[in-house]
């Protein structure tokens, strides 16, 4: 890894004077950032800590949960408000990588990091997610802006992300048994004015998306059946040593049905499945 | 160089290191806490693990200076040393849960966690827990069951 300079920055203000610099990295838990060091992909000359300055507090108010950017994973699982109003989301960052992971990687390094097998992005766009910056609030659907990329200005902080409580939510991931990694997942909500959104993530090269012709076949009525007819399109799927495209469109098919059936469940929450096999259904502990 | 000051196993480090040394660099090389191992260095083998303020992190995935002002445990701290043998340390020896040791202090600290944080889990939720800790060796068998009765045995000791 190349050397660089490391701030800890003592305040948003002087995270945001140190990050607008050129070639400047913000680095809040690090489990992404510090992982493209390794690998050469990010080269940036200094680091700016801001962990310590990021809000980190999970509260209910207008219809929405917010959860503060420096939240961890760990901490979004386990926060009861999560857990009670919209456990798919608790479910979701609880299983996320894995336990020590989970104990360093933060809501807002997951958004900005939008990595193409990302969990949080399709959460993001399914519940019709706002984030806030250190400058506006940006909604989600124009937040992602390709793998990798966000709409954030250098020198902008997530601070915190707004995802309104859905009528029904869940959130299915398919992943790879030996690299653990989601080979696709669905997320699925019926907004609270019945608007169904279903997004999907890991199967398309270009990062997580909303599944329009699935969401048409959902506006009537959210039921697995629904889906029978509905094809995912192939064009622009990722292919890669784990599977082409058109076995990862027929598992976003299959997971998409297995979203909403979850979704109208006793307990919606999150299940996780390798090879077909149920590792865990229902809410993180 | 930057200073950084940190409690590692209890006592009181201070040192410099570069922006970029990892942490489990800096146990292993400046503090000599070779009990701590690399495997991947890639966060997915959790031969790294150890304790940042009482929470189970891959060393290899954090760099020193975030622990300014942080306690840190790593396996050599986990039982007084010349004492006896932390219980999950125990019940890794009771049930030979090694083969060639190599992921085993990264599996110790990766069940103190887990313990903690879910008192008696059952072996599958064990298994699960075990995502980010990779054994080429055993095939997990003999470990979860450590787990289970090293869980156990951290139950009691609280009572």
């Amino acid at each position: 890894m190349h050397d660089f300079v490391y701030h800890r920055a003592s305040s948003l203000d002087e995270a945001r004077r140190l990050g607008a610099e050129e070639a400047a990295a913000f680095l809040a838990g690090g489990q992404t950032l510090l992982r493209d060091l390794k690998h050469h992909r990010r080269t940036p000359t200094s680091l700016v800590k801001i962990s310590g300055v990021l809000p980190r507090e999970i509260d209910l108010r207008d219809g929405g949960i917010r959860i503060g950017a420096g939240a961890t994973h760990a901490e979004v699982a386990i926060s009861e408000v999560v857990r009670e109003r919209l456990p798919a989301l608790a479910g979701l960052a609880g299983h996320i990588g894995d336990p020590a992971v989970r104990h360093r990687a933060t809501l807002g390094g997951a958004v900005v990091a939008h990595e193409i097998a990302g969990d949080y992005p399709p959460a993001c766009l399914a519940l019709g997610a706002t984030v806030h910056t250190t400058g506006r609030d940006v909604a989600a659907a124009e937040f992602f802006a390709g793998p990798g990329r966000t709409a954030l200005e250098p020198g902008e902080i997530v601070t915190a992300v707004t995802f309104p409580v859905p009528a029904k939510a869940a959130y299915v991931k398919f992943l790879n048994p030996a690299a653990r990694y989601a080979m696709a997942g669905v997320f699925v909500a019926l907004a609270a004015d019945g608007r169904p959104r279903l997004a999907v993530t890991a199967a398309r090269a270009d990062g997580a998306f909303r599944w329009r012709e699935a969401e048409a076949a959902l506006a009537a009525a959210l039921v697995g059946d629904a889906l029978r007819e509905v094809r995912m399109p192939l064009d622009g799927l990722a292919e890669d040593l784990f599977a082409d495209a058109a076995y990862r469109g027929r598992l976003a098919e299959v997971l998409a049905r297995r979203a909403v059936s979850l979704a109208n469940g006793a307990a919606p929450g999150v299940a996780v499945f390798s090879h077909g096999s149920p590792l865990r259904i229902g809410v993180e502990r | 160089m930057p200073d950084v000051s940190m409690t590692v196993n209890g006592r009181a480090v201070r040192g410099t290191a570069e922006g970029r040394t990892l942490l489990v660099e800096y146990l292993r090389e400046h503090l000599h806490l070779t009990g701590t191992h690399v495997g991947c260095d890639t966060t997915q083998c959790g031969a790294c693990v150890v304790h940042v303020d009482g929470l189970a992190v891959k060393s290899c995935t954090m760099l020193v200076l975030e622990c300014e002002g942080s306690a840190v445990t790593t396996i050599e701290g986990l039982a007084p040393h010349g004492g006896s043998l932390h219980p999950m340390q125990a019940a890794f020896r009771e049930h030979h849960a090694l083969q060639c040791g190599y992921c085993t202090s990264g599996m110790v600290m990766m069940a103190v966690d887990i313990a903690r944080r879910l008192d008696e889990p059952d072996e599958a939720t064990i298994r699960e827990e075990l995502k980010g800790n990779i054994c080429r060796c055993t095939g997990y068998h003999n470990i979860v069951t450590a787990i289970v009765a090293g869980a156990k045995a951290m139950a009691a000791e609280r009572e």
